[in-house]
């Protein structure tokens, strides 16, 4: 009972502190110094077409860095916290294997479509690698008992991190600023081969959130 | 898009209310899925600017007055990342609930006593 009332009484503490955001809501005509600086700078500076590609990968770079090792750290204590298990189980259908495994190419392309274009089109390195997680996924459900090379997943997943930080430490020894993706000519605007290091980087966090989510995938199956 | 912001709103409520309700450890983990969901719909409406689109460049926008024609981009960068992240903190609640259910054979909260105060 008295549990209850708890609860309750932080419902309602939490409901008079979020209140006003509603009701004091009021819509800005503008946007703000900084979205302005880094809408225009997109277009200046960095010639990259998505504006919110621009904000992860350059603007807020080393916000990004920090979200890829939260998301490795995620998977590090899934992968200790669940082991290796046996036992077998039913296969499937010869209907599903067989789909399964023309579609497994086709979602893997899409996924690397997606990220290399996360400059130009809505999308990027992190929907890229969820997709190709997918495929895994995909594959784990059509055969229970199929063995995932780990070696590779974790070289794909250290090489790509690596390579991503390699990137930055560049920057700062061309003395232009870590992350920074003018270490290589910026093109022109709208090419697929635009905004300088941007894909570069951009493909390798889609590798890396890929191979992360394929092996949380893969630990997880057994259970 | 005052909607938006209310249903996320009522999201973020209905989520931390599970969380503190619910004895189940899987429904515990459901009520903070709901809750992320919130505030990312929460996020996402505040960056919203009446009449405008995306912040992508390509020619429904014109260049030169691409500050006056697009939503802000910086809290869809944020809320980008926040549901991959999401993801990856929810599959580690669920295997930390399996690892506790191995070992205490219960779903119910109130069996693990352990770190209760």
């Amino acid at each position: 009972m008295i549990k209850k009332i708890f609860v309750l009484l932080t419902m309602v503490g939490l409901f008079a502190v979020l209140y006003p955001l509603i009701s004091h809501f009021e819509y800005s005509e503008n946007l703000s110094e900084l979205a302005s600086k880094y809408v225009t700078g997109s277009v200046e500076d960095l010639k990259s077409q998505n504006v919110v590609t621009s904000v992860i990968v350059t603007y807020r770079g080393l916000d990004t860095l920090g979200e890829v090792t939260v998301l490795f750290l995620a998977t590090a204590g899934i992968g200790f916290l669940l082991g290796k298990r046996k036992g077998k189980k039913r296969k499937s259908s010869e209907l599903l294997q067989t789909t399964s495994s023309f579609l497994m190419g086709l979602i893997i392309l899409f996924g690397v479509y997606i990220f290399t274009h996360g400059h130009l089109t809505p999308g990027g390195g992190f929907q890229g690698g969820v997709i190709i997680a997918t495929a895994f996924l995909l594959l784990i459900l059509t055969d229970v008992n199929m063995k995932i090379n780990h070696t590779i997943l974790q070289v794909v997943e250290a090489f790509s991190g690596a390579f991503y930080v390699g990137i930055g430490i560049v920057g700062l020894v061309l003395m232009i600023g870590f992350l920074n993706p003018e270490i290589i000519p910026l093109g022109k605007f709208g090419y697929l081969f635009s905004a300088g290091a941007i894909p570069i980087i951009y493909s390798l966090v889609g590798l890396k959130v890929g191979a992360e989510l394929t092996n949380i995938l893969d630990t997880m199956r057994g259970e | 898009m005052i909607f938006a912001l209310i249903l996320g709103f009522v999201l973020l409520l209905i989520g931390i209310y599970g969380m503190l309700s619910q004895r189940n450890l899987i429904k515990i983990v459901i009520g903070f899925s709901i809750a992320d969901t919130g505030v990312h719909i929460i996020i996402v409406a505040v960056g919203y600017l009446r009449n405008r689109t995306a912040p992508i460049l390509d020619s429904a926008v014109s260049i030169k007055d691409a500050v006056n024609q697009v939503v802000d981009p910086i809290p869809s960068a944020l809320v980008l990342t926040a549901i991959v992240i999401g993801l990856a903190v929810t599959a580690l609640m669920l295997s930390f609930v399996v690892e506790l259910v191995k070992k205490g054979n219960s779903l119910s909260i109130d069996k693990y006593q352990e770190l209760k105060w």
